[in-house]
């Protein structure tokens, strides 16, 4: 084990000098990875990462598949389990504590690549099921609720329809409205528009746009680096369980430092 | 457009003829209609002529006049009286509760064990999961007849009953039956049976009640205690309002056998054990394959929401899982009370083995037959339509 973590030499990043004890209450990172580590088996997928994301800072992670960028995120709301490092979301350190565990899941909504809306269930009733039985929602009120986030996501009238009838970008969008009805202080998308149409990843990379105008902490797993250059403060390269390079876009796009991802810009933009 | 649509319809018309018939499609598949139905319609009469003529010849009746007639023969285990001055016809009813007893039993017991050992298959537990694969190979794969005939020879072979093997102070194992001791019979205990009844109406109401309560206040209230409660609370209170009789009739062995107490035969256990086991291997692999059949993003997606496992079950596996399993679960349930015909073997008085009887006695094969088979269509059918309703309430809109 100890041999493993000697050999990597990751560059970790750390986008802000950590401040003095009397600032971090208030000032601290709202996600901070600290040397976050996973294995399957024998295969190492996360090497010492670290990462810190401030209230309200857009990151981008994107890299070649394989290179656990998924992993990462999915750690961050414990769909993995880390298993090494620390994981800190609003001051709650991820343990296999089941109320800390439930407790950091409902401050954190998440979009999949494949949607994941639950097909027994209407529209409507896929945007309230979870304020009522996670935060005991009134039926009224979280109808409400999911009907003026349908309306943010500008499908209002597909309330009453059932997932399996709409085209794959209105799905992503009634995932996304989903996610919000929780009412969380960070969203993570893994690859949201991965599995869709070229013509509906426009309309769902809109609503991703408007929700980061908006204010929300987003950490984004994806390949539109158009989507990244426009909207993110922070673009992360990972590959091989490594953090490459983190910088702003303009750092990331214009001067990369490492020749790892001058390759895969390379590769990304060719076409 | 319009040119092509008008071409179309002018010449459509002067090609009425006797070619166009021959090669038109409804033409030919109304000719085959009537063509088969008329070769079924003679074979039918056929067999009807034939089956008619050689009763006659042999001197045998046709009819169901028979079944008004007195039986003659004693049958062994029955839920209503019954004595052998008795009509062939209450003789069929004897057979027919005694089939359906023996079906209930087994769906009941096949989904007990079949839901268990389907979910311990999918397991995390390492030992569980390759027990409940192990179960499941044996069961299901050696074949149903067999399986009962195993059982039977099993509890035949059991010691008489001066030897009986006592388990532990309430009831003997013979060769028999099981007989074990139960609350002597007291008015209070039909009362009790109402009070169950009413105990279960109410646990469902509770829930209905729970489920409005959540969507307009928002507070979740956990049923299960209650309706536990609610279904044994119930009876107890009424049993305890009856002077809470505590008398019980002991079994007491007495010359070869033993009197008091209650006996389930040997013959009825073999083929409810041999029946529900065969059967709850297939409900395992229906129950495993419906939970698997839910995709994992599904669970991720309530658990990202910050679900309870509980929750996660309830609202998103189970609704998909049942839309799943309950179309084959039928076909279960429709096949074991099938099975149960296997009763023959072990010489248990189900609807066949009394048919047989009646049969070999009259010599009415073809009606003795025919009852049967309308019987257990019936029984299927009925089966089958109360699970199809229930299949639509589960069912998922996609279109």
């Amino acid at each position: 084990m100890s041999n493993i973590i000697a050999q990597t030499q990751s560059p970790s990043p750390s986008p802000s000098p950590s401040p003095s004890p009397s600032q971090r209450l208030d000032q601290g990172p709202m996600i901070k990875l600290r040397d976050v580590s996973k294995w399957y088996g024998h295969f190492q997928v996360l090497h010492d990462v670290s990462l810190d994301v401030r209230k309200g800072e857009r990151v981008v992670i994107c890299g070649p598949s394989g290179s656990g960028k998924s992993t990462l995120i999915r750690c961050i709301n414990r769909l993995e389990e880390h298993q090494k490092g620390e994981i800190i979301v609003n001051g709650i350190e991820m343990t296999d504590n089941v109320k800390n565990i439930e407790k950091i899941r409902r401050n954190i909504g998440m979009v999949f690549q494949s949607f994941n809306l639950f097909p027994h269930l209407n529209v409507l009733d896929n945007l309230t099921i979870g304020p009522m039985l996670v935060r005991h929602m009134k039926k009224k009120d979280a109808e409400e609720l999911a009907m003026q986030f349908l309306e943010k996501v500008r499908i209002p009238e597909q309330a009453q329809k059932y997932p399996l009838q709409l085209s794959g970008g209105q799905q992503q969008r009634v995932a996304i409205a989903r996610s919000l009805c929780m009412q969380p202080e960070i969203m993570l998308f893994d690859e949201p528009t991965s599995a869709l149409d070229p013509e509906m990843i426009k309309e769902v990379l809109d609503t991703m746009i408007e929700l980061a105008d908006s204010g929300m902490t987003m950490i984004c797993v994806t390949h539109e680096m158009g989507f990244a250059r426009t909207v993110a403060d922070n673009v992360i390269l990972m590959a091989d369980g490594k953090t490459v390079e983190s910088g702003t876009p303009e750092e990331f796009f214009g001067n990369p430092k490492n020749p790892r991802t001058r390759l895969f810009l390379e590769q990304i933009l060719k076409h | 457009m319009t040119h092509i649509d008008g071409s179309d319809q002018r010449g459509a018309k002067p090609r009425q003829t006797l070619s166009t018939l021959l090669y038109s499609k409804s033409f030919r598949t109304a000719v085959t209609q009537v063509v088969m139905a008329a070769v079924v319609i003679f074979i039918g009469l056929f067999l009807y002529q034939n089956v008619v003529e050689n009763l006659r010849a042999q001197n045998i009746a046709t009819g169901f006049g028979f079944l008004e007639q007195t039986s003659q023969f004693d049958i062994g285990e029955k839920m209503i009286t019954y004595s052998a001055r008795d009509s062939y016809g209450r003789a069929f009813v004897v057979g027919l509760l005694n089939t359906l007893s023996v079906s209930a039993a087994g769906i009941f017991l096949a989904t007990l064990i079949g839901f268990t050992v389907g979910i311990s298959r999918i397991s995390s537990n390492w030992l569980l999961s390759k027990v409940a694969t192990g179960y499941v190979e044996i069961v299901r794969n050696i074949p149903v007849i067999l399986q009962v005939i195993f059982w039977s020879v099993l509890l035949r072979n059991l010691p008489n009953a001066r030897n009986a093997v006592e388990v532990y102070g309430v009831g003997f194992l013979t060769n028999r039956g099981l007989t074990f001791a139960v609350p002597a019979t007291h008015p209070i205990h039909s009362t009790m049976g109402i009070a169950l009844v009413a105990g279960i109406v109410l646990a469902i109401l509770g829930s209905i009640w729970a489920r409005r309560h959540r969507e307009s206040t928002g507070t979740y209230v956990n049923m299960l205690w209650p309706s536990i409660g609610l279904v044994i609370g119930l009876p107890v209170l009424a049993w305890l309002f009856g002077g809470a009789p505590t008398a019980i009739s002991y079994p007491v062995q007495k010359g070869f056998n033993f009197q008091g107490g209650v006996t389930i035969s040997p013959e009825f256990t073999a083929l409810l054990i041999g029946i529900a086991l065969y059967a709850s291997g297939f409900i395992a692999e229906i129950v495993r394959a419906g939970l698997q059949a839910t995709p994992k993003g599904q669970i991720e997606a309530a658990r990202s929401m910050g679900f309870r496992p509980w929750f996660v079950t309830r609202y998103v596996v189970l609704p998909q899982a049942l839309r799943v399993i309950v179309p084959p679960l039928t076909s279960q349930y429709v096949s074991l009370i099938k099975n149960s015909s296997i009763a023959v073997v072990v010489g248990y008085p189900d609807l066949v083995n009394i048919g047989n009887t009646v049969m070999n006695q009259t010599g009415q094969a073809v009606e003795a037959i025919a009852v049967m088979m309308l019987v257990y269509l019936t029984i299927s059918l009925i089966t089958s339509t109360f699970m199809n309703f229930y299949n639509r309430l589960v069912a998922i809109k996609e279109r």
